[in-house]
């Protein structure tokens, strides 16, 4: 059944290397998957962005905000809090590369010559998944070490006390603005596999985000301390919370792991949906 | 070889796909024919395992395409010459096919040579004219060095300079002995490249015969005669029991008689001949013909053979 010859055959390869063991070729997978991430330039501007969002921010509100702070104030205002103020334009940057990752192959049709090239989608998104968030964990922490180091750098002194690495929650909390722009991240990665298209995985992310605490707004009060807690913003954004949370909020742990479960939801979702659709 | 058996595909209800069974031999050059939006497409993306058939099964060289690790290897395809991303190089494109598959990084700039890119293989793919698209997607198709070749609509929108060296890739892809699986709504192109024919019209097999075979089918191969006295010629072809017919312009059509049988008939009468040409039906009037309304043909083999009269 295999055909007769082959030619020309420059290819050093093992006997048979077509067939061999059954399932993946994970990091012959992993390693396509990050050239592919690192080839795009679309990559590097979401990262100009983030990097340049969550530093200049923490430069602003260290140097301008955090001097107008009254004493009033300083009870409930968290530093890192204050110092990671700049996550509000980096999720952005972090959530829509997420979900270009997929759907940008949707767009341009690529996703047929990777399946082509790897049929087995799963390991495909696997590799996909694995090579983003290893990609976003790192840039991610990095930045948000560095705006934590701009912030202090720029903040006059004796305007803001607990501060230090040391001080209750801080090392957590900015290592934690890593931890959450990453799983935001994933999300959108498991939104994008679901809706295939930038556009609609995109809304939905940024939707998902922003959509809940205004629809909490119109709800009767009590819903703000049971359901609240929950929604992704809230429970999401604890993990960046030093020390000064809100009195109806989770710890910071739980927190974050009711935010991965949004993500692991999408992402779930979407590996059950890869197999059963059409590229 | 790639072996269909009953692949149907249904698109909301509507079979793109209609029972199709065919088979590709190895080491053939097989032309896969049928109108615009005869299920081509849609039956090679089945066949990498892109869309799956509603019923039916296809295997390539006896396991289904995502049964292979290592897909690459055994199969290149290009089925969609701009379905790149645009804004990735030549190079860093077939860099992560080439990883992709464990192919080593020799073969990117071998196949980049091969198909003459190398000096556009930092050009961003975006930019490409859709030839450059063409020979970037049969470097990729090439990379894995694979026995079974499959391209749909190759020549496509493609310069005249652009289809010949389309032509000659193929012959030599199939001159070294690879299964070469190739779609196209044009038959003068098939009638170039390929040695075997399958013809689909709405998703349904036509007919799968041999090029040679296909033209012998058509019914009303002729011979046009003109002659000084055809009357005469006629008379006596007639008499040999060949049948002679007339055309508006006074000229003989001869069935049942070779050239050389009339010309030396003529010959030995003494009468003049101003023409003898074989009239054969063309390989893209007899697929015109077939396609034509396809709903007429429902069955596979024998290719319905037109009459003469129905002419």
């Amino acid at each position: 059944m295999t055909a007769t010859t082959t030619s020309s055959a420059t290819t050093a390869s093992p006997a048979s290397p077509a067939t061999g063991r059954r399932g993946g070729d994970f990091p012959n997978v992993l390693r396509a998957e990050l050239a592919k991430l690192a080839s795009i330039q679309s990559t590097y501007w979401a990262l100009l962005v983030a990097f340049a969002g969550n530093i200049g921010f923490a430069v602003l509100a260290a140097a301008l905000l955090a001097p107008r702070l009254k004493p009033a104030d300083l009870a409930h205002v968290d530093v890192v809090q204050l110092a990671l103020a700049g996550l509000h334009l980096s999720q952005v940057a972090f959530g829509v590369l997420g979900a270009m990752a997929i759907t940008g192959e949707y767009g341009s049709g690529m996703i047929r010559t990777t399946f082509a090239a790897v049929p087995l989608r799963r390991t495909v998104l696997a590799a996909k998944g694995l090579a983003f968030a290893g990609t976003a964990l790192v840039t991610s922490t990095v930045s948000t070490v560095a705006a934590y180091l701009a912030f202090l750098a720029a903040l006059p002194a004796h305007t803001l006390t607990g501060t230090a690495l040391s001080d209750p929650g801080v090392t957590r909390a900015v290592l934690g603005g890593g931890l959450y722009l990453t799983v935001y991240g994933l999300l959108g990665f498991g939104l994008g596999i679901l809706l295939r298209s930038s556009a609609a995985a995109i809304a939905t992310l940024l939707g998902v985000l922003f959509v809940p605490p205004l629809l909490l707004d119109l709800l009767p009060g009590s819903w703000k301390t049971t359901v609240g807690p929950y929604i992704p913003m809230q429970s999401g954004s604890q993990i960046f919370v030093a020390a000064h949370r809100e009195a109806a909020s989770l710890a910071p742990w739980t927190g974050f792991g009711v935010f991965c479960l949004y993500a692991a939801v999408a992402l779930l979702a979407g590996f059950v949906m890869i197999n059963r659709r059409d590229a | 070889m790639i072996e269909a058996v009953g692949l149907v595909k249904r698109y909301r209800n509507v079979a793109a796909v209609d029972g199709l069974s065919f088979t590709v031999p190895a080491g053939s050059v097989t032309g896969f024919l049928g109108p615009n939006g005869s299920g081509k497409s849609t039956t090679m993306r089945m066949i990498l395992g892109l869309d799956a058939p509603d019923a039916g099964a296809v295997t390539v060289n006896g396991r289904p395409y995502a049964g292979y690790r290592r897909p690459l290897y055994e199969v290149g395809a290009l089925l969609d010459a701009k379905a790149v991303t645009p804004g990735r190089s030549a190079y860093q494109h077939l860099r992560w096919l080439a990883l992709s598959n464990g192919i080593p990084r020799s073969r990117v700039e071998e196949v980049l040579r091969q198909v003459g890119l190398a000096s556009a293989a930092r050009k961003q793919v975006g930019r490409f004219s859709l030839g450059m698209a063409q020979r970037l997607g049969i470097a990729a198709a090439l990379l894995g060095d694979p026995p079974v070749l499959m391209f749909d609509e190759p020549v496509n929108g493609l310069d005249p300079d652009g289809v010949a060296w389309i032509r000659s890739l193929l012959k030599s892809l199939a001159a070294q002995g690879r299964t070469v699986f190739l779609s196209s709504h044009l038959m003068s192109e098939m009638a170039v490249t390929a040695d075997r024919l399958i013809i689909i019209g709405r998703g349904r097999l036509i007919a799968e015969t041999g090029v040679a075979d296909f033209l012998a089918s058509g019914g009303d191969n002729y011979i046009r005669v003109r002659c000084t006295e055809a009357d005469a010629l006629a008379a006596l072809l007639a008499e040999r029991g060949a049948t002679v017919g007339r055309d508006p312009d006074g000229a003989l059509r001869v069935i049942g008689a070779t050239a050389d049988e009339i010309g030396e008939a003529a010959r030995v009468r003494g009468l003049g001949l101003l023409e003898l040409s074989p009239q054969q039906m063309s390989l893209e009037q007899r697929y015109m013909e077939l396609t034509r309304d396809t709903t007429e043909y429902h069955a596979t083999q024998p290719i319905p053979v037109p009459t003469p009269a129905a002419r």
